[in-house]
């Protein structure tokens, strides 16, 4: 079992994402993450799934998910063949910023992006095991609520969308 | 509004006839009564056979589709109308069977709000279709019916549902009809790799124990001939699965039977001793390989197969040539040797004497006092026409006729493969017969299928198909009931049956009907059955416990194939 990364390329058409995940749900495959967007061209979208299987596994979904109709190419890639990029905001009550706090951010390169009179929201952009490290030391000063994105992730392979489409 | 306006249930009806459709198979009601209105003016140029039920409305479009060839048409209201489509959309994406479905859904501005007969059937027969669409307005109804069309007949064939909400049927639009000719997301044409034919070929060449099996891809790819003319030059010994049944005659010297759990005896068990296993257009089922890690694993395995994502997905391919088998076997033929393989044939035919001196004596020439299922096909052999069809259900009855059927055309052979739905046969046989009334069209079903669909006898009533229904009743789930037998230590847990007197149900739908009880009685109510001009319903009391055999049971490796 290992990390891939599977992109999708996609037309924008009603219930794709929703033919994609039965793919996964059929043969009891959890996905870890997931991150839809418009890709460069418009109407075409970019899925992007992080999914822990072994590499034949990864195969099979990939062909199932090529064969649907609207999906024009699906492909995997191991962590170290993509650039990928996970953002995380942490929500801290102000009655716990205490000093040790300051070098914590400074440490991780977090950066405060909104403060109120209850509370402050940190962020950190970086990989999973960075963003889980700063969450770990903040479940100390009373974390509030945590979220992480999915993977936004662009392959190291030189090959664009456009010679796809031909 | 503009004069050249017209309403979208027009436009359905009109796109439907300008692919060529023929005959609709569906069942009105609510959400889709603008579309029935319209084929009331249309019913000169486009027929549609009002069924019992929806399930019997689809298996009739898929029996009719696996007969012609052609994409077979489907009808339904919303909710329960379009759920009651599922089982049949299931099967034919299992079994690569082309349909546009199209179904009735509440207006528009409704969708959601839980109104009355609304379900959400996109959501629903997403993993049983190849592609699905709701319609919400009046334009794109004819682009969708034309994609649908398309996907459905093209690349690996398969079914397609059509969702059309009840304002898009009422509005008016323009009519102008655009045939879809692809699009660039779905690539249905691969180009053949030269190289890889040749690598192919080597093997082959070099092969002393070559073995061909075969699948519906090869009827499905038109490939017939060239199979043929493969099997020819090649001199290899051929075996089909249960979907690919007729594609090669079975008077074709090279025919070594059928493969699979209840298949024959030689081609199972020599699957294990081929150096080379050239697979055409079939897709390594379970049912044919029986235990993988143990399956094939002396051989190496060309699969020529269209659809990339069977590569590899079973069986691990030492070369797989991707693309339409009609262009690969032809390539291939142009690039082996010309050669016979007696000696290994001569295998084939050894154990082919085992196995009739084992199984199929008993089968056909019974010495007990109870009729065999095997003997009442064996005499439908004797007095059927080459190019009739037989259309099967699921279960013991299926197996028998599958295996003493007498394949000699291409599209003779009907029944739910992949799926195993009970209750396929009746409402199949009558959309095979719907295509060609003057074609022989057999179904062959049990007592506890036929009670699934058998609503389906009023529809063969009302259209006078002139379909031969042979029940062949054991009062039992035979199936059901020899792996009870077999697995279950005898343990008939809910598989025996108290029928109704079929004949008094056939007669009260006005079909000709008989009962053979007794051997003597038999060929005369066959014959009669085959010269009868219109419907007959022969019931045929069989022997209440009867097994079939060979059998792989599951788990089991092709080589243990058990005789008894």
């Amino acid at each position: 079992m290992k990390r891939y990364t599977i992109f999708v390329i996609t037309e924008n058409f009603i219930g794709i994402l929703n033919r994609i995940t039965i793919i996964f749900t059929r043969r009891g495959i959890n996905i870890d993450a997931l991150t839809a967007s418009e890709s460069r061209l418009e109407g075409i979208h970019r899925i992007t799934i992080e999914v822990t299987a072994s590499e034949d596994t990864v195969i099979q979904l990939v062909n199932q998910i090529e064969k649907i109709i609207d999906v024009i190419k699906a492909f995997y890639h191991e962590d170290d063949a993509v650039v990928y990029q996970e953002i995380a905001l942490y929500k801290i009550p102000v009655a716990r910023l205490e000093s040790g706090l300051e070098k914590i951010i400074r440490q991780h390169n977090a950066k405060v992006i909104a403060a109120e009179p209850d509370f402050v929201v940190l962020e950190l952009t970086g990989h999973k095991e960075q963003t889980q490290e700063l969450l770990e030391i903040l479940k100390g000063y009373g974390l509030l609520e945590f979220a992480r994105s999915g993977r936004v992730a662009v392959a190291k392979r030189m090959l664009t969308i456009d010679s796809l489409l031909k | 509004m503009k004069d050249s306006m017209i309403r979208g249930a027009d436009i359905v009806v009109r796109s439907l006839i300008a692919e060529q459709a023929e005959i609709i198979f569906g069942y009105p009601g609510g959400a889709i009564m603008p579309v029935y209105d319209a084929l009331y003016d249309y019913h000169e140029q486009i027929k549609h056979v009002l069924t019992r039920h929806e399930q019997g409305a689809i298996h009739a479009a898929q029996g009719y589709a696996r007969v012609s060839g052609k994409v077979g048409v489907c009808l339904a209201t919303s909710g329960p109308g379009a759920t009651n489509l599922i089982t049949g959309l299931a099967d034919a994406q299992i079994d690569s069977t082309p349909l546009v479905c199209i179904t009735g859904q509440v207006a528009a501005h409704l969708l959601g709000t839980d109104a009355f007969q609304e379900t959400d059937v996109v959501g629903i027969s997403m993993p049983g279709t190849k592609w699905n669409i709701q319609v919400r307005c009046v334009e794109d109804i004819a682009p969708a019916i034309a994609k649908g069309f398309y996907i459905a007949r093209s690349g690996r064939p398969g079914p397609v549902l059509i969702d059309i909400t009840k304002n898009a049927q009422v509005d008016f639009g323009e009519f102008n009809y655009v045939p879809c000719l692809g699009f660039r997301s779905y690539k249905t044409h691969q180009i053949i790799d030269q190289s890889v034919i040749s690598q192919a070929a080597k093997l082959i060449n070099e092969a002393e124990r070559p073995y061909v099996l075969f699948g519906q891809g090869v009827t499905l790819g038109k490939a017939e001939t060239e199979l043929k003319f493969f099997l020819d030059k090649s001199g290899i010994p051929a075996a089909c699965t249960l979907l690919g049944s007729g594609a090669l005659s079975e008077d074709h010297p090279n025919f070594v039977g059928k493969l699979g759990m209840h298949g024959n005896y030689a081609p199972n068990l020599l699957t294990n001793q081929c150096d080379v296993l050239i697979a055409v257009g079939m897709r390594f089922d379970d049912r044919v390989t029986g235990d993988l890690k143990r399956y094939a694993k002396q051989a190496k395995v060309i699969h020529l197969e269209l659809d990339a994502a069977e590569i590899n997905k079973n069986v691990k391919a030492a070369v797989a040539i991707h693309g339409d088998c009609k262009e690969s076997l032809s390539m291939l033929t142009e690039a082996i040797e010309s050669k016979s393989h007696a000696p290994w044939l001569g295998k084939f035919r050894e154990l082919e004497k085992m196995e009739k001196e084992a199984v199929m004596q008993h089968d056909i020439t019974p010495t007990k006092t109870g009729l065999t299922m095997g003997e009442v096909i064996n005499q439908i052999n004797q007095y059927k026409a080459d190019d009739a069809v037989l259309v099967t259900d699921v279960g013991q009855h299926q197996m028998i006729a599958w295996r003493y059927f007498n394949y000699k055309k291409t599209r003779t052979q009907v029944t739910s493969g992949g799926l195993g739905t009970m209750g396929f046969a009746l409402p199949a046989a009558l959309g095979a017969q719907l295509y060609d009334y003057s074609r022989q069209v057999i179904c062959v079903v049990g007592d506890g299928g036929i009670q699934m669909t058998i609503q389906e006898l009023g529809t063969i009533m009302q259209t006078k198909a002139p379909v031969k229904i042979v029940l062949l009743n054991n009062n039992f789930l035979g199936m059901v009931r020899q792996w009870q037998q077999m697995f279950f230590d005898r343990r008939y847990s809910f598989t025996e049956l108290d029928n109704p007197d079929f004949i008094k149900i056939a007669e009260a739908y006005h079909i000709k009907s008989q009962k053979v009880t007794e051997r003597s009685g038999l060929t005369e109510a066959i014959e009669d059955m085959l010269i009868h001009d219109g419907p007959f319903f022969l019931e045929v009391v069989v022997e209440k416990e009867d097994n079939v055999f060979p059998m792989i049971a599951t788990g089991c490796s092709v080589e243990e194939v058990r005789l008894s």
